[in-house]
């Protein structure tokens, strides 16, 4: 069994405590990994992408296949829109609909937001906002993984939250209860 | 007891040569090699591992401290090889006394860089042994065995990674430690005083050892190709492609360094491909040959440029057919992917989605708040009043300078040449000549530049924007910082032409009056707008919170 993710955003928006946390849970449940991920130049808000890669089995290469990628975790839903050549039939697209336009020419909204619409297997929410509302304003990334726990199968819910506990564990009780609740929110806006 | 940690490449080596018993980690800061010192300064307070000023300076400290007897480490990014060439050429002629290790990061797709030279080259040009790992576990492995091997041959080793390696992470198995050597410094003073008549002894002795590096590689536990006689097919153990001898395939791979794992994604022992593994140099030519009488063809995969494509070329002759950069059955520049390499081998993929319409670029950018930001607002309203005026930039955040909305800089070549490129062009008569230098930049190789231009008493302008930090690579102490205009003063500037300012908005008005007084004035001025860095700032601020 094997999971191939592409964990895409903006430089800054948080797509690397994403990875650690997946990361941690996936070493922790004794599964093979590999995470290519993106340093220097790029992320002075330019677009970063993570490769991802969980298995069962011996992993080679620290890049994903082009067609080969289960899953898409995007920051951002334009960030979302420039991996899907890397997806499988069966794939899904997991994004924030908030575009962060920090481009002069960032494509019109409603037509990225079709374009977005029109792949078979998407799940976009406005996690800003759920973070905004629900007084989490640090953790829209957490709620993003919240949503897309549900598509990596080969870890459950429980383990990826065991893993938050871990990973924020030594920035204070109130910081992982804030990251728990965040998930938490994340995992039932998908039901 | 089996300890797995989830390592970066560059952290599989740092912990890789922690446990090898290294004394000293030499190196200035640059992608994607900075993670390496940074974790041995993190986690290994026994071992020496302040910044240097420059790479050059690294890896003189490093051949000092292998000269006195102990194990040294100097890492780099690619280009920081062509600043320590002098150093590292010539440590191949005196030869080591404890270990050194050299580990240089090439960036092939230049994701941060400004080529995709391959660091191979050099190793070769030095004609010393070459190691590059494919995974993790292999860059944690090959340092005690880098070690060893120096202390072997009494040579320097030098490790090659590229991006891809340096910037994934995965598991890898740890072991105990190993203690530091003792202090043993060298006594045989004809091997390290390089006049022409030792150096001749010394250089003798360097082609007598090639021999010995070859068996070296040819006995690898690195170098992997067996034959097995096993019918037909080919089979895939440990990790390691073999077939039957019996059995003649239409293709062989020899997979360098991390290609192997690209060739592995596009498993070469479903389609019959037998696969030679290389990530120790000199070329194993005893299995490239046997590799080649069972195949009717090689495809060479290496990341970076056709190093081993040509040798292998002239290895087996011009009837032999050799595929890959050259011959474009991969692409000539930029790195490998799974994708690239699994076309060469003939794999076709499923791909359900292509290219997204409503997909734009998004390029880095200065961050908000940043002070480069204003000396760059003031610089182009000045260079606005002069039409012949130019602003050579340098390495650094600031280099972003040259994109949209500033579009401030007209050069940006190698570190410190915005100083030279200035004063060149000022002699030739271009006016005015404007530099901007980061602070780190100008310590690491400005200098020297800033020197021939006050001698010559050229007539240009030095901007050094100083951060107070090394910013593009994560934020790592800079070399001058508190000695900027102490360094300006001691090579020869006049006070008065030396002026410090504090790039905000609200002092745009005095800053572009001293742009352009110093434009004004003839000769050599320096103007240093000061102001931290926005991301250590804000990281101090997060710490302080804590």
């Amino acid at each position: 069994m094997k999971k191939d993710i592409i964990l895409a955003g903006v430089g800054g928006q948080g797509i690397l405590t994403i990875a650690t946390i997946i990361g941690d849970a996936a070493t922790s449940a004794g599964l093979n990994l590999k995470q290519a991920e993106v340093h220097g130049m790029s992320q002075r808000g330019g677009d970063v992408q993570s490769n991802l890669r969980l298995s069962t089995e011996l992993i080679h290469s620290d890049l994903i296949k082009q067609g080969a990628a289960d899953l898409i975790i995007s920051m951002e839903p334009m960030e979302a829109l420039r991996y899907i050549p890397y997806l499988n039939k069966e794939a899904w697209v997991v994004t924030s609909s908030h575009p962060f336009k920090n481009i002069p020419n960032y494509p019109d909204e409603e037509a990225l937001t079709k374009e977005l619409g029109n792949l078979p297997h998407v799940a976009a929410l406005p996690i800003e906002d759920v973070a905004k509302e629900n007084n989490l304003p640090k953790s829209a990334n957490v709620i993003l993984l919240g949503m897309a726990s549900r598509y990596i199968d080969i870890l459950t819910p429980e383990q990826l939250r065991e893993s938050i506990t871990r990973v924020f564990a030594n920035k204070g009780e109130k910081v992982v209860e804030a990251n728990l609740k965040a998930f938490d929110l994340g995992l039932e806006a998908t039901k | 007891m089996i300890t797995r940690k989830l390592l970066l490449g560059d952290e599989a080596i740092a912990l890789g040569a922690i446990h090898a018993g290294i004394s000293g980690v030499y190196a200035y800061p640059g992608t994607p090699s900075t993670e390496i010192t940074e974790f041995i300064q993190a986690n290994a307070p026994e071992v020496r591992s302040r910044w240097c000023t420059n790479e050059k300076t690294a890896m003189e400290a490093a051949l000092g401290m292998a000269y006195a007897g102990k194990r040294a480490l100097v890492c780099m990014k690619h280009v920081g090889m062509n600043v320590a060439a002098d150093a590292f050429v010539n440590s191949a002629i005196t030869g080591v006394n404890g270990g050194l290790v050299v580990l240089a990061a090439d960036d092939p797709s230049m994701h941060s860089s400004q080529n995709e030279q391959d660091s191979r080259f050099y190793g070769k040009f030095a004609m010393i042994p070459i190691l590059e790992p494919s995974t993790q576990q292999e860059a944690y492995d090959m340092m005690p065995y880098a070690y060893a091997l120096s202390e072997e041959l009494k040579l320097p080793v030098l490790m090659r990674v590229v991006t891809r390696l340096a910037h994934s992470r995965a598991g890898v198995v740890v072991r105990e430690p190993m203690e530091q050597n003792a202090l043993h410094p060298e006594t045989d003073r004809t091997h390290w005083v390089l006049l022409p008549a030792n150096a001749r002894r010394q250089y003798a002795s360097l082609v007598g050892k090639q021999g010995e590096l070859l068996a070296s590689s040819e006995a690898s536990p690195y170098n992997s190709y067996k034959l097995q006689a096993t019918g037909d097919k080919c089979h895939e153990e440990e990790g390691l492609v073999t077939c039957s001898s019996s059995h003649v395939a239409p293709l062989g791979v020899i997979a360098c360094g991390i290609a192997y794992n690209y060739v592995m994604e596009n498993r070469p022992q479903e389609l019959g491909i037998p696969v030679l593994k290389v990530s120790q140099y000199p070329l194993p030519e005893a299995a490239i040959k046997a590799l080649a009488s069972e195949c009717e063809a090689l495809l060479i995969a290496e990341d970076g440029q056709p190093l081993v494509e040509e040798q292998v070329k002239s290895l087996l002759g011009a009837d032999y057919t050799i595929k890959g950069r050259l011959t474009g059955d991969l692409p000539r520049m930029g790195e490998l992917t799974p994708d690239s390499v699994g076309a060469a081998l003939g794999v076709t993929i499923e791909q359900p989605y292509t290219q997204a319409q409503n997909v734009m670029p998004r390029p880095p950018a200065l961050c908000q708040g940043c002070g480069h930001r204003d000396v760059y607002d003031a610089l182009n309203k000045v260079a606005a009043e002069y039409e012949g005026a130019r602003i050579f930039g340098d390495i650094g955040c600031y280099t972003l300078g040259a994109l949209p909305p500033f579009r401030a800089i007209d050069s940006c070549v190698d570190m410190g040449a915005s100083i030279t490129m200035a004063k060149g062009a000022a002699d030739a008569g271009l006016f005015p000549a404007i530099a901007v230098i980061g602070d780190s930049t100008f310590t690491h190789s400005g200098m020297t530049g800033l020197l021939d231009a006050i001698n010559d008493n050229s007539n240009i302008t030095v901007i050094i924007s100083d951060n107070l930090t090394t910013a593009m690579t994560g934020g790592q102490d800079s070399a001058g910082t508190n000695k900027f205009e102490a360094i300006c003063l001691g090579l020869g500037l006049a006070p008065e032409h030396v002026r410090v300012v504090v790039p905000l908005p609200k002092n745009m008005e005095e800053i572009t009056r001293i742009i352009r007084e110093e434009i004004e004035y003839p000769g050599v001025s320096v103007i240093i707008p000061r102001r931290e860095c926005m991301q250590t700032l804000q990281r101090k601020l997060r710490n302080k919170k804590k």
